[in-house]
């Protein structure tokens, strides 16, 4: 234990010279392809790994602290900063965790449900472009984290011009969307989603075959089925360890057993296969909003579902009828109270099950919020993933297993 | 005057008005239907520990044991029932209420899409068993639910802080714990950097340099007209020009003036 009144550095007894012939270094926390705030523990046997001990934590903001003192909207701002990469996907959860311990979750309007799947598709995509960016840069492919910036740039534009924001979006409310989609908005999002396959080939053409990325990602983090499910890896983590598995085709929610898209699956294990899926996932998530967009015309132009015991009327109805006006007053000052009883509604994020368990005993505040946050298990699983393979790989490694510090430390 | 009594086992923010007649809601419990694949899970349940409750909630099985009886639950819903997949593992704080926490696993059956809970009690000064050699995921969960709430877990391999610092005091997500955190929290960094002695030199108001008090915002809303604290009023309101310089009057290099002629607008991207 250190000394508290000396100003000393502070390496918790880690016995950093060895008899032996290991060495052990501090990997991060401030790395660069650490993707974050990720401080590993790693023991060698020359450059082999013997034993990694990820420590977490350096960006620790105690959001479900924050969540029991705060309304259930005023919240839903803070779920951005988790998974900051696809800000929409985190607002989604919580929005349909709450809706769900409302029990409102088929009040929500379908326009609503078109715009948000629209949202979440393209967070996805922005997701999905950002991990290919930066994994490519980590391994050493510099031109592709630039094409795969450009594209994002394109999105993360149709992002702004939805809801104002570039990266903490806030775009989804509890029951509904705030807000219709601007003028020309679908025009663009078509011409955005037509052009991407093209650029999704170029990427692949750059990649797929390419002699280096092979043999680094080939072979590298083998996960196989048995330790996937015991560490409870999600998403493409899963299913690149050959269990098909989706939430959006296994527990449908929005309109997502309406649209058709197929699950990429891959027995291959091995980070190779899941960039294969990443590749294939975006194509699907095309294909999800080119079906969107048609589905979009055929829609009433309610946005918010209509719940005035948990949900403000809309601003007309608030300024014309003196009911709503008080309701309304009460849900802002106050907030709205659920109905006693707990709930965990797991959707799918872009980095794999995001998942929230809220406990509500009946006051405005939440008594229990549970984020299940899928970087977390995917972090967890590196001190059985790495020990066996060569310094030269956890970059390989931590990249591909696409975690995002915010939603781990929370 | 005197204050009013607050209870300090539970210092989390609370609705400031109630009506007295209220009443609150609740989720309805539903009965376990026969003849479905829950009362299957639950049966095998029954077979190997003591089932103190058992509901569906939301379309979810809730299904209560004791805290001696989780290991065995989660066995039996794992081996038998295929719940392969161990979802999320936290505990809820009722120790205010009833002296101890709700330790709940989620678990996933993934070949058949459905999810449960298994919920148990622990009283402060008790233990649950690990759950770590049948779900290697608990080893985490196990240290993050020890360190932010303090509920002690039995033969962990590990069970050490994960999220907060190794010399931290108290579990911040306690009821009993501000949100602003304690006075251990609050000076942390003053009493390990500096030393104790040091809290008086740097004083509460300087210990921590990402806090935001209520005059940054009028600070913020002043940016480059800052006058300092306490400035008598007319000072505070007579705005000064911001110096600016540009390259055309033989200022700043760079800085041009702007015309509208010379600009480009990009209103379309690509």
């Amino acid at each position: 234990m250190q000394q508290t009144n000396k100003l000393r550095p502070f390496f918790e007894n880690l016995n950093f010279e060895r008899d032996d012939n290991h060495m052990v270094i501090n990997f991060g926390p401030q790395h660069p392809s650490a993707h974050g705030q990720l401080r590993l523990i790693l023991e060698l046997d020359g450059e082999q790994i013997v034993k990694a001990v990820p420590d977490i934590g350096y960006l620790h903001r105690g959001m479900e602290k924050m969540a029991e003192n705060m309304i259930y909207n005023e919240f839903l701002p803070t779920t951005d900063r988790m998974d900051y990469i696809a800000a929409t996907s985190n607002n989604y959860a919580f929005a349909l965790a709450v809706e769900r311990l409302l029990g409102i979750e088929d009040k929500v309007p379908r326009r609503a449900k078109v715009i948000r799947m629209m949202l979440l598709e393209l967070n996805r995509i922005i997701s999905h472009l950002f991990w290919l960016a930066t994994h490519a840069l980590d391994v050493g492919a510099m031109s592709v984290f630039l094409y795969c910036f450009r594209e994002r740039e394109f999105a993360m534009d149709l992002m702004e011009d939805y809801c104002g924001a570039r990266l903490t979006h806030s775009a989804v409310r509890i029951g509904g969307v705030p807000l219709d989609l601007p003028e020309g908005w679908l025009g663009q999002l078509a011409k955005f989603v037509n052009e991407l396959p093209g650029n999704i080939k170029d990427y692949e053409d750059l990649l797929t075959e390419n002699r280096i990325w092979r043999m680094r990602l080939e072979g590298v983090g083998v996960i196989d089925q048995e330790m996937a499910k015991s560490w409870g890896c999600t998403g493409i983590m899963l299913r690149g360890s050959g269990i098909e598995y989706d939430i959006r085709k296994e527990e449908p929610y929005e309109l997502y057993d309406e649209v058709e898209f197929d699950i990429p699956v891959t027995d291959s294990c091995d980070s190779y296969g899941r960039y294969k899926l990443y590749m294939e996932e975006m194509r699907q998530s095309v294909r999800i909003i080119q079906q969107l967009i048609n589905m979009y015309d055929e829609t009433e132009p309610q946005l918010m579902a209509h719940v005035p015991q948990y949900i403000s009327a809309p601003k007309e109805d608030i300024m014309t009828q003196n009911y709503a006006l008080m309701q309304h007053f009460v849900l802002v000052t106050q907030g709205m109270r659920p109905p006693v009883g707990e709930v965990y509604v797991p959707t799918e994020s872009p980095k794999g099950e995001l998942g929230f368990y809220i406990n509500s005993q009946g006051d405005p505040y939440p008594y229990r919020l549970k984020v299940r946050a899928p970087s977390f298990w995917h972090c967890g699983i590196l001190q059985d993933l790495l020990p066996g393979t060569y310094i030269a790989d956890v970059v390989t490694i931590i990249g591909n297993t696409n975690i995002v510090f915010g939603e781990i430390d929370r | 005057m005197m204050r009013p009594y607050q209870p300090k086992e539970n210092v989390q923010k609370k609705a400031y008005y109630t009506d007295r007649f209220w009443v609150a809601p609740r989720i309805p419990e539903e009965p376990v239907p026969e003849e479905s694949p829950y009362a299957d899970d639950l049966a095998a349940v029954k077979k190997v520990c003591k089932v103190l409750n058992a509901y569906i909630q939301r379309g979810q099985l809730v299904i209560y044991v004791s805290h001696e009886d989780n290991v065995a639950a989660l066995k039996a819903l794992k081996e038998a029932r295929g719940y392969e997949m161990l979802s999320e593992l936290s505990a809820v704080d009722f120790l205010a209420q009833r002296g101890g926490f709700e330790v709940f696993y989620q678990l996933l059956n993934l070949s058949g899409a459905r999810r449960l809970r298994v919920k148990c009690f622990v009283k402060e000064n008790q233990a649950v068993e690990s759950v770590e050699p049948l779900f290697r995921s608990a080893d985490w969960a196990e240290r993050e639910m020890w360190d932010l709430m303090g509920v002690k877990v039995n033969n962990h391999p590990y069970l050490k802080r994960l999220i907060m610092p190794d010399d931290w005091e108290g579990h911040p997500l306690r009821k009993d714990y501000p949100l602003e955190g304690d006075e251990f929290a609050q000076w942390y960094e003053v009493d390990k950097i500096f030393g104790k002695e040091a809290r008086d030199i740097i004083g509460p108001e300087n210990r921590d340099p990402g806090r935001v008090d209520r005059y940054d915002t009028e600070r913020f809303a002043r940016l480059g007209h800052e006058v300092p604290r306490g400035a008598p009023a007319e000072m505070a309101d007579k705005e000064e020009e911001t110096p600016l310089s540009y390259q055309e009057e033989e200022g700043v290099f760079l800085i041009e003036k702007f015309s509208e002629e010379n600009s480009k607008v990009l209103d379309k991207r690509k």
